[in-house]
């Protein structure tokens, strides 16, 4: 790491609550296995072996809700789904963040129809929308860093 | 309107169950659609004595996307990106299966250079569904290893989609007439280091499952069905075939120039989930087979029709052909218009028959666009190969049948 020389035997490290309380927030982000649609199946892709979500902190899919506090909205929402999403959104335990990957989660993609809700943030409250059809994985993975910075200019004032 | 309706009543649920699970004696349990092992948003009512299932209650429909009635509202050749979104493990083989139908209405030859490369690509498609089936399937038993390796081989056939259409899944690859563009220089070499390095890749999965006694503790002898109940209940594609029925569409109805190929049908015994995954397998090396074929016999010359009445003309001519810019205006701003009358064309998907019945009205738009879809039939089986099975065997068929609850859906 380094740090260790330049602070000597010390032990001793400055910073603010803000910073630390962040910081570990973002190093182990679980996300909730929750595939909907085309999109679940490229979410898989990030974390096999190509591309390995796991080197971010992420190698732990929880396929409950009361365990995780990453949502990644992976698909087309529809009417029949979406008050099951809010349920298992209501589920997870504060803090807690939504991405919505993909053009349909996002604001309905190509299907403008009856049966798909027009964006899931009619829904639950998004964090961060990874566009594509199906994004690809490293666009998901640059939609979950854009997260990891955004918790990270989290305040103080504003946690829950 | 989004008023959630979660909470069901008992009333509401007696017709499903027995009367036992009325008196109390067997318990209700809700299996999904959130469920790491129902492959989407399946959702099913279980009732349960002990942990052998009484019954089971497929509920499906939460991924009903209208995709049927958008492809009405749209062009022809708009509507074939809806196609990809369907079945979205087979998306070629979508995409071939409503161009097929739209050829079939407006009855267009296509080259032959085209249809061998839509060959390879759907049967390396298949070999993609099948991969991510063993993938899901032995992460279901919780084998975790199967998942990484055939993701692995997944990330080299879609690098070959990619180099062909820029995309890794959603391709629209395939176009009536033909083929979107031609395939680049690469895409051969591709192709063939892919058919070098996948046998052994094959080998290496079977090392894994095959003989591992666990597997086969898990797989041998559950979710059993006969040649005739299979036949009877609707079942295609390896489930119909891992049951003893040797049927194919492939074989059956060529198209494509399937009747040139030499392959094999790969067969089952008795049925049950193990034979669903060793159909599976060995289809993998059968479409390899089909693709080395292929690949050795891609004739030079056009990759789409000459056709200027349904396919556009080359961007080559558009600077200095009045006629090729009239045609190319016309094309993009209100597309072909399709002869009235209905056509009905199956192709063999990875999941088995996948029908597209379209019916044409003289105008640009379909009047008409329905799908058979082969995870919709083969998921109808699902409450008797579950009924006196435990849940967690339960797990093992739902991702044998391989269902994709956008193709059941739609």
């Amino acid at each position: 790491m380094g740090v260790e020389q330049k602070l000597g035997r010390l032990g001793i490290v400055t910073t603010t609550l803000e910073k630390v309380v962040n910081w570990s927030r973002t190093r182990a982000m679980w996300p909730m296995l929750f595939g909907l649609a085309c999109c679940a199946i490229e979410m898989m892709a990030a974390q096999a072996s190509d591309y390995d979500m796991s080197r971010f902190g992420m190698e732990l899919m929880r396929a409950t809700p009361r365990q995780s506090d990453l949502m990644i909205v992976a698909g087309r929402v529809t009417r029949k789904m979406a008050p099951v999403l809010r349920r298992l959104y209501d589920q997870m335990p504060e803090p807690k963040w939504v991405v919505a990957m993909g053009d349909c989660a996002s604001c309905g993609g190509i299907f403008n129809n009856y049966a798909i809700v027009q964006g899931v943030d009619e829904i639950v409250p998004v964090d961060v929308f990874v566009s594509g059809c199906p994004p690809r994985p490293e666009a998901l993975i640059h939609g979950i860093l854009t997260l990891r910075d955004k918790v990270m200019a989290e305040k103080i004032q504003d946690w829950s | 309107m989004l008023e959630p309706h979660l909470e069901v009543t008992f009333e509401e649920l007696k017709h499903l169950v027995s009367e036992r699970a009325i008196s109390g004696e067997t318990m209700v349990l809700n299996m999904g659609p959130q469920h790491p092992s129902t492959h989407g948003v399946l959702r099913l009512l279980l009732e349960l004595d002990g942990e052998r299932i009484v019954r089971c209650n497929p509920d499906i429909g939460f991924l009903h996307t209208g995709i049927e009635k958008n492809m009405e509202s749209k062009r022809y050749d708009q509507a074939l990106v809806m196609t990809d979104r369907m079945d979205y493990l087979n998306t070629v083989g979508n995409n071939l299966c409503f161009t097929l139908a739209v050829e079939k209405l407006i009855d267009i030859d296509v080259p032959e250079r085209a249809q061998v490369i839509r060959v390879i690509l759907v049967e390396l498609q298949r070999i993609a569904s099948h991969l991510i089936f063993l993938a899901s399937h032995a992460l279901d038993l919780a084998a975790a290893s199967v998942f990484l390796y055939c993701f692995r081989e997944r990330e080299i056939i879609l690098d070959i989609f990619e180099m062909c259409s820029g995309a890794r899944m959603m391709t629209s690859y395939i176009r009536p007439g033909g083929l979107w563009r031609d395939v680049p220089d690469e895409f051969e070499d591709a192709v063939r280091n892919f058919v070098k390095i996948f046998p052994k890749r094959i080998q290496q999965y079977e090392d894994l499952l095959s003989n591992n006694p666990l597997y086969i503790d898990r797989t041998r002898g559950i979710g059993e069905i006969s040649r005739e109940d299979a036949i009877r209940w609707g079942l295609t594609g390896p489930a119909l075939r891992a049951a003893g029925e040797p049927f194919d569409l492939r074989r059956a109805v060529p198209y494509t120039g399937y009747e040139r190929y030499d392959f094999d049908i790969p067969l089952g015994s008795k049925g049950d989930t193990y034979d669903r995954y060793i159909v599976r397998i060995e289809e993998m090396r059968q479409s390899l087979r089909i693709i080395q074929q292929a690949v050795d016999s891609i004739p030079a010359g056009p990759w789409r029709s000459n056709n200027r009445k349904f396919v556009p003309p080359p961007r080559s001519e558009l600077g200095h052909s009045m006629e090729a810019l009239i045609h190319h205006f016309k094309l993009w701003t209100e597309g072909f218009s399709a002869p009235k009358g209905a056509v009905y064309v199956p192709v063999e998907s990875a999941r088995g028959e996948i029908g597209c019945y379209l019916v044409g009205d003289g105008g640009p738009k379909p009047y008409r666009v329905h799908f058979q879809t082969p995870s919709l039939s083969n998921l109808q089986v699902l409450p008797v190969l579950a009924e006196g099975c435990l849940v967690a065997d339960l797990v093992a068929i739902i991702s044998s049948l391989d269902p994709i609850l956008g193709d059941v859906d739609r």
